[in-house]
């Protein structure tokens, strides 16, 4: 990729969105752009329509807990014509896990939201089938979350194994 | 199960609680009657169920088919039931032991996800890898696409009514896995990249075995173009079936074999080398139509670009190192550790805690053979991720399939999910 494009990237797109975009980070080249959610949309579609980012390559949810504003929403877009990539990021606060759908933008947002809906409990305004994805339909809670913790098993040595054994769930002989 | 104690407790104020299961919709039945027109409400169309286990799947991919006839009206696919947590038990890990994980996402191309996740966090820490590395990187990577493609066109075969492809190409395969249980000692969860390199040289009489491979190869895809190429049945089952055009293509995120069937030149070996793919000089295959019958000519038409890059590769294979120097990412070699304090206390911190990564966020994209596959990670700072994201190409070429199969009939349904080549431990994840 030429450098000098990524850099400059952010500058152009600063300047023809002006306040729309809050902030542009750099880092390992990759260009994130930083923007709220109620200007989300007009900032993707100035990205699609005039900058030519066809394509929504990945759309993903990041949990920055204990910092606040809690939840990070990631657009990764991706320029056939002028084969660049940049990152397009949505802080959302703990109270406010909603944001509104990028499907009317770019078709691709329709699964990768509901993923998100999912594995994090972000509900998206205007989603046309916003339902469970990954996990069956009956589950309670959004596992991705940091509530969750993730459970790993201690390594059982002599002095601690009967302590394991105890806590283990399945029924011993 | 023991209820696990939950690390920290979230704050509630007393008047703007939100919880998880407050933000949590239910499904209501009108919700599910969007999904198919309303002529199935009142009995004029027949509802089917396809899957979760059925054969031409490809696991557990299950489709609610819509029917009028033999004509399917609409077609919804339902996903989740391989899903693993993959995401979230790579939080708990560091990004040494999390290369293990990337293995189990893709099962039939683990040495692509192993490479993606390694070029991640290589692009997060800041580290180079050797030249060597690079170019052994490139030809397993290569060898692992045909395995993928290898998979794909037997299954897609069967799945058509092709019975002797499947045993051909499996029969192709096995020499496949055989390099990989030379160069990693396991024919499917290799492991063998690590960050800045690789785990071990690869053994002497592994260019011998490759170079067999580049020999018999050739007269192989013979034996499989005279097969289907130019079949009368194949092409009838395949040509104009399934067709998404360009604009679709891209709008739906598709990438790999199923967008350049489309006739999208975006290949991310091309676009955004990596691992020194700029040094090999290959072409990049392209349908016109976006049908099934092109899809299938995209894959086989990379077989001879796979074969013509690892061709390069192991003519121009250098020697040298094949794991970085930093020792702050990569073990000192064993007999290091006798003599030298430092190296015995890098070894001891790598496997005890694993590297810091510095804090920040990137996005590395592989071209797998499904399409483009990249690893987003978050990191905070230490040493774990503080999230870990894969883009999975299948999820997004999946996405495509009501609007392929909108009009198809129920016995091309299997032939299009074929085309699409989808692996459902990548969806799922």
């Amino acid at each position: 990729m030429d450098q000098s494009v990524t850099t400059n990237l952010g500058s152009t797109v600063l300047a023809a969105l002006g306040d729309a975009v809050n902030d542009v980070r750099i880092f390992r080249d990759e260009v994130t752009l930083i923007t709220t959610k109620e200007r989300v949309l007009e900032v993707l579609q100035h990205l699609r329509d005039v900058q030519h980012f066809e394509m929504l390559t990945d759309e993903t949810c990041v949990d920055y807990y204990p910092r606040e504003p809690r939840f990070g929403i990631l657009y990764q877009l991706y320029s056939l014509s002028r084969n660049i990539r940049v990152r397009v990021k949505v802080m959302l606060g703990e109270y406010e896990r909603t944001i509104p759908t990028a499907c009317g933008v770019y078709t691709a947002a329709n699964w990768l939201e509901r993923e998100i809906y999912d594995l994090f409990g972000i509900t998206f305004d205007g989603h046309p089938d916003l339902r469970r994805i990954m996990m069956p339909p009956g589950w309670e809670g959004h596992p991705l979350l940091k509530e969750n913790p993730v459970k790993v098993e201690e390594v059982a040595f002599s002095f601690n194994r009967n302590r394991i054994d105890a806590e283990k769930p399945y029924a011993r002989e | 199960m023991t209820v696990a104690e939950p690390q920290f407790q979230i704050e509630e104020s007393p008047q703007n609680t939100v919880t998880a299961s407050d933000t949590q919709l239910d499904i209501t039945l009108d919700q599910l009657k969007k999904l198919v027109s309303p002529r199935a409400l009142t009995g004029d169309t027949m509802l089917l169920n396809m899957g979760p286990q059925h054969p031409s799947t490809h696991g557990v991919l299950r489709l609610l088919l819509e029917l009028d006839g033999e004509t399917v009206i609409s077609c919804v696919p339902d996903i989740g039931f391989l899903h693993t947590g993959i995401e979230k038990t790579h939080e708990g890990k560091n990004y040494t032991k999390g290369i293990v994980l990337t293995d189990r996402i893709d099962y039939l191309a683990p040495l692509i996800c192993n490479l993606a996740y390694v070029g991640a966090v290589e692009k997060l820490v800041g580290v180079d890898v050797p030249i060597r590395a690079q170019y052994i990187r490139v030809i397993l990577a290569e060898l692992t696409r045909m395995n993928s493609h290898l998979v794909w066109l037997g299954t897609h075969a069967l799945d058509i009514g092709a019975m002797s492809m499947f045993l051909y190409t499996f029969r192709e395969r096995e020499m496949l896995l055989d390099i990989f249980e030379l160069v990693s000692g396991a024919r499917m969860m290799t492991s063998y990249f690590r960050v800045g390199g690789l785990w071990r040289d690869v053994p002497d009489h592994f260019v011998d075995a490759v170079r067999n491979i580049l020999k018999v190869f050739p007269q192989r895809l013979l034996d499989y173009e005279k097969l289907l190429r130019e079949n009368p049945l194949w092409k009838e089952r395949t040509v104009g079936v399934g067709v998404i055009g360009r604009e679709d293509a891209i709008a739906y995120g598709m990438t790999g074999p199923s967008l350049r069937g489309s006739g999208v030149n975006y290949d991310v070996r091309k676009a955004m080398p990596y691992s020194s793919y700029d040094h090999f000089d290959f072409s990049v295959p392209l349908g016109s139509t976006g049908d099934v019958y092109d899809r299938y000519r995209c894959r086989m038409d990379e077989f001879y670009q796979s074969l013509k890059i690892i061709e390069q590769a192991l003519d121009r294979l250098p020697n040298g190192p094949i794991v970085t120097d930093n020792r702050k990412v990569a073990p000192p070699p064993k007999h290091e550790i006798a003599y030298s304090m430092e190296s015995l206390i890098h070894h001891f911190k790598l496997w005890t805690e694993g590297f810091h990564a510095p804090e920040g966020e990137v996005y590395h994209a592989v071209e797998s053979g499904k399409g483009e596959f990249g690893v987003f990670i978050s990191s905070d700072g230490g040493p774990k991720p503080r999230r870990v994201h894969f883009r999975a190409p299948s999820l997004c070429n999946l996405q495509a399939l009501p609007h392929m199969s909108k009009g198809a009939l129920i016995a091309d349904i299997v032939g299009i999910v074929g085309s699409v080549d989808i692996v459902l431990g990548e969806v799922d994840r």
